[in-house]
């Protein structure tokens, strides 16, 4: 069976849809559409491949990650469908959205300052507290929960958060 | 029932990036051994997520390894069905966590030699290469960042943590001579932009070193005399413990999967 035009165009649709649906399980408030690690979404003759992008090498929700795609898939009936991871260009927090970013930060998490770079990366820039909004804030540990999150404390409101690591 | 060891065929890109790839593994393994019992809970935290971030470069290194050789063998096979002498990763890796000090003056050895690496690989002309090094040089600043924060706080310390920091950095320095190992494998993939010329990277490596060193109060040793034989295959005593552990389940339960 051949394709139209108008019909790959609806598949990819609805196959970019599902994928951007699934959540980073380790952040289940933000899609991987709002992260930016989905990357793009194409038809080919054996399916559909869907192109995602790791944050970190190591991160280890990447594999579930793809998993849930392929379940969203099929959920919309697409069966033959294959995840595929690429590298470059590297992801940066720049790719979050401004709606990830406002999601993140009603979750408790101060989001990425926009502009990443290796002072940014060094939380050497004013990270707000998502709980008081004040900037008297310090870090109390480079490493957080997760690898991409650090940890940080208000010295407003007293309170620990996550900072979204910038890079 | 043991499972025999994979051969590998070692072209120079393929033997390149494994070199790469297991400093990384063995690198990541060993600082995931601290997990549960590193002295703070922070601390436990930010070396797991460090052997994470090395492990996640291993795999992609190993993946593309496998491409190259092109021979059916992946990064599982690579990890897991390869004996002692065909793994290729730096002695400075492989030598035991010690005590925490040791620890970090390994990782700070490696840290200082593999931030400006995969950033002037970031050029490389293997694309590939270069896609990995975008995503490790991130890694290895933030590691290279933490580990001299801990050699300055462990060397300009207590007495006890001062000692402990300079006989960490005496007991290891022997193996820092071989983050500049090439050989002829290597030459080809230099002149073609390819690789890194290591030799490059010396002046700068040093000057990071003394640095933060200067600041911990600590010294170099005077002695020059350098270990060599990782990259050939010719490993001290503790990688075949190392990867008894490592290895245990694939060669106890050959192709097992979960």
């Amino acid at each position: 069976m051949v394709n139209s035009a108008a019909s790959i165009h609806d598949l990819r649709q609805t196959a970019w849809n599902a994928a951007a649906q699934v959540v980073d399980p380790e952040i289940p408030v933000l899609t991987i559409a709002d992260l930016g690690v989905l990357r793009d979404v194409t038809v080919t003759d054996e399916g559909v491949e869907v192109a995602i992008t790791p944050t970190y090498s190591g991160c280890p929700a990447m594999n579930m990650i793809a998993l849930e795609i392929e379940l969203a898939l099929a959920r919309e009936g697409i069966r033959n469908s294959k995840v595929r991871t690429v590298l470059s260009p590297a992801w940066t927090t720049d790719w979050m959205t401004e709606h990830g970013r406002q999601k993140l930060k009603d979750y408790g998490i101060a989001p990425p300052q926009a502009g990443s770079g290796r002072r940014a990366l060094f939380g050497e820039q004013q990270v707000a507290c998502p709980q008081c909004g004040s900037i008297d804030t310090e870090v109390l540990s480079e490493f957080g929960s997760t690898s991409c999150k650090a940890l940080w404390r208000c010295r407003s409101c007293r309170e620990p958060f996550d900072y979204f690591k910038c890079h | 029932m043991t499972t025999a060891s994979i051969k590998v065929a070692e072209s120079p890109l393929v033997l390149y990036a494994l070199r790469r790839a297991d400093d990384a593994l063995i690198l990541g393994h060993r600082v995931s051994e601290w997990c549960g019992h590193a002295p703070m809970l922070e601390e436990d935290m930010a070396l797991a997520n460090i052997g994470l971030d090395l492990i996640g470069q291993a795999r992609e290194l190993y993946t593309y390894a496998a491409k190259v050789e092109n021979a059916g063998n992946d990064e599982d096979k690579f990890a897991y069905l390869r004996d002692v002498r065909q793994y290729r990763n730096l002695l400075l890796v492989e030598q035991p966590n010690g005590d925490f000090a040791r620890t970090i003056a390994r990782q700070f050895f490696y840290s200082a030699f593999a931030d400006p690496y995969w950033r002037a690989m970031m050029k490389s002309a293997d694309a590939t290469l270069a896609a990995i090094a975008a995503k490790s040089e991130k890694e290895s600043a933030y590691h290279l960042r933490h580990t001299s924060e801990w050699m300055i706080r462990l060397g300009d310390g207590t007495d006890e943590s001062h000692r402990r920091a300079q006989v960490a950095i005496d007991d290891l320095w022997s193996f820092s001579g071989e983050l500049f190992h090439v050989d002829a494998s290597d030459v080809e993939l230099i002149v073609g932009g390819v690789a890194v010329d290591p030799e490059a990277l010396r002046a700068g490596w040093m000057d990071t070193v003394s640095s933060v060193l200067a600041q911990a109060t600590l010294t170099l040793p005077a002695n020059n005399w350098m270990q060599k034989g990782g990259r050939t295959g010719h490993h001290s005593e503790h990688l075949g413990h190392l990867l008894s552990e490592l290895q245990s389940m694939q060669r106890t339960f050959p192709n097992a999967t979960w």
